[in-house]
């Protein structure tokens, strides 16, 4: 077997500059909890205005991920992207699971093949990974879907990135403002999916696939970040309703 | 929560192990990727027809697994599609080397989960070909929405399509004839009450005790309108206009006339329906030369109906007619 260099335990208080693989793996574990609190949740949001099933889907493909993840030995980040991209297509089912599992095949293409990303290199991962979404649901902003909240990463950290920001400060500002573009969500009309037979009643509703969208990118914060102020927590489905915001 | 199930997790899992078990003359299951397949599958020299879709539609679609009808189908969990590995598996399995027709409703998730599979079966240099079925004119077909869903002519395309492939038609012939199928079929559905998700817990919709949703779909999304408990003969005129003024069904037209029942409706019900639905398209000059009447397409527990109409030729008539063994439909064997 191909031996990869292990660092020592580091000491080392700096906060991470770049992205590696061990880190990849602890956001899965980190989205994964995070899709576990807030599984009633997203059942909640999801039987409003789609089928109820967003919540359950999701945590049984976490759960598989981070069971797929646990002993892999990949020698670059895109190695994880893809394990996680077909573990979700196999096992998510659903629309989430076409969706977010082309998320991080896209991701993987346009990743570069190295060991660690720089803020402008997972930039492009999530810029990559976005635009498969979009093909993939033919759906783009402003449709009430997932696609809302990507869109939203994607130019929170491009900003960040010109603005030479540190990885902290730039996904502490990705998370924040994926939880906004999840919630402006609520007053929109679904284009797409299975909210869009409602029509206009589909108004005055969080999206579910937004909001799961949005603890993907909190969770990359709170894994690499212990000290990031945890931002969504889970409560009951009618906090997130438009009255109580 | 009252269901006759020992876990959530193991519905659809026991369901197929007792299913098997009940048509082993029929069918084979195969799990981890699961999908349901004629016993007598890979059949030489003809195309294979694969369909799929969440579970809790039964007997759709793994009761129409057999001769005559579908090689395969993939079941998803419950009112969730199943996902690619598994039509990929599935085309494996029973790909003849003729080629492989899917049969996709229109729901967001199916359609995604099979044009990936479709991708990777052509990726493995397989031939395959899909139809979307999307026949239910609750919903309003438009750039704005997901599309029309695909309800009852579904299984009448799977019955249609599978005696085709069965007299030898070739990849492209089947391909059109199914789409051929969904442009001439229309459906309509209501629901008296809510279905349960069992991994959900709880009705999926509240419907109070006196009130109908009327264009649900079979998932229980919402359809057009709610409205007050009416007598059935109303209710079926009023599935039945949308349904005839959609499709331009011309006087002396003969169609097939299907009445489903959704999981929780009687048959002495749907009987009650079918009656009325043939004088309506009677009154309309259809001539309903051919009818089905029973649960075919369910969703779960609920009670309520479906209409399906399918304007039938010198064509679709026959295949109708040709011979199908499945375990939900059977005939002329």
């Amino acid at each position: 077997m191909k031996q990869f260099k292990q660092e020592p335990p580091s000491l080392n208080l700096e906060p991470p500059t770049r992205i590696d693989r061990q880190m990849v793996q602890r956001w899965m574990a980190f989205f994964g909890s995070q899709i576990a609190s807030f599984e009633s949740e997203l059942t909640a949001l999801d039987s409003a205005i789609g089928d109820g099933d967003h919540g359950v889907n999701m945590r049984r493909g976490l759960y598989a991920v981070n069971q797929a993840l646990d002993g892999t030995e990949v020698p670059d980040i895109c190695g994880p992207f893809r394990v996680i991209s077909t573990t979700l297509l196999s096992s998510v089912g659903g629309a989430s699971g076409p969706l977010y599992g082309t998320f991080f095949l896209q991701c993987s293409h346009f990743a570069p093949h190295k060991s660690e990303l720089s803020l402008a290199d997972f930039t492009a991962a999530v810029d990559g990974g976005c635009r498969g979404v979009m093909h993939l649901g033919k759906a783009a902003g402003g449709d009430k879907t997932m696609v809302d909240t990507l869109l939203a990463a994607v130019s929170s950290l491009r900003r960040s990135a010109s603005r030479h920001l540190s990885l902290q400060e730039a996904l502490e500002t990705c998370a924040k403002t994926t939880l906004e573009a999840a919630r402006s969500t609520i007053p929109m009309v679904a284009r797409k999916g299975r909210a869009s037979y409602l029509g206009e009643r589909s108004a005055g509703h969080l999206d579910p696939g937004a909001l799961s969208a949005s603890l993907l990118f909190e969770s990359l914060s709170c894994a690499l970040f212990p000290t990031s102020f945890r931002i969504a927590q889970p409560t009951t489905a009618s906090t997130l309703n438009p009255a109580s915001l | 929560m009252k269901k006759l199930i020992n876990s959530p997790e193991n519905v659809v899992h026991e369901a197929l192990e007792g299913m098997v078990a009940a048509h082993a003359d029929l069918i084979k299951v195969q799990f981890d990727p699961t999908f349901i397949m004629r016993a007598d599958a890979p059949v030489k020299n003809k195309v294979a027809i694969i369909s799929g879709g969440g579970s809790g539609h039964e007997p759709m679609h793994g009761g129409f697994v057999g001769r005559g009808m579908l090689d395969a189908a993939c079941p998803g969990a419950v009112f969730t599609s199943p996902t690619p590995d598994q039509m990929q598996a599935a085309t494996k399995a029973v790909d003849s080397g003729k080629g492989t027709l899917l049969i996709v409703k229109n729901y967001t998730g199916d359609v995604m989960n099979f044009e990936l599979a479709a991708d990777l079966v052509r990726a493995d240099g397989g031939q395959v070909e899909s139809v979307i079925i999307d026949d239910d004119v609750a919903v309003k077909d438009s750039t704005w929405t997901a599309g029309r869903r695909g309800v009852g002519a579904t299984i009448l395309a799977e019955k249609i399509c599978g005696a085709a492939a069965e007299a030898g038609q070739s990849l492209a012939e089947v391909r059109d004839l199914c789409q051929k199928v969904n442009a001439q079929g229309r459906s309509m559905g209501m629901a008296l009450t809510s279905c349960t998700v069992p991994h959900v817990g709880k009705p999926t919709f509240d419907l109070p005790e006196d009130e109908i949703e009327f264009g649900v779909g079979i998932h229980g999304e919402p359809g057009r309108t709610r409205m007050k408990l009416k007598p059935a003969d109303e209710i079926v005129e009023m599935l039945m206009e949308p349904i005839i003024s959609d499709l331009p069904y011309k006087s002396g037209d003969e169609v097939l006339l299907f009445v489903n029942g959704l999981g929780g409706t009687p048959q002495i019900e749907l009987y009650i329906i079918y009656r009325k639905a043939l004088e309506v398209a009677k009154r309309a000059g259809l001539k309903v030369t051919r009818n089905l009447v029973g649960s075919y397409i369910t969703s779960l527990e609920m009670a309520g109906t479906s209409i399906t109409l399918l304007k039938l030729d010198h064509q679709l008539t026959p295949l109708w007619d040709a011979p199908v063994l499945t375990s939900a439909l059977r005939w002329g064997l």
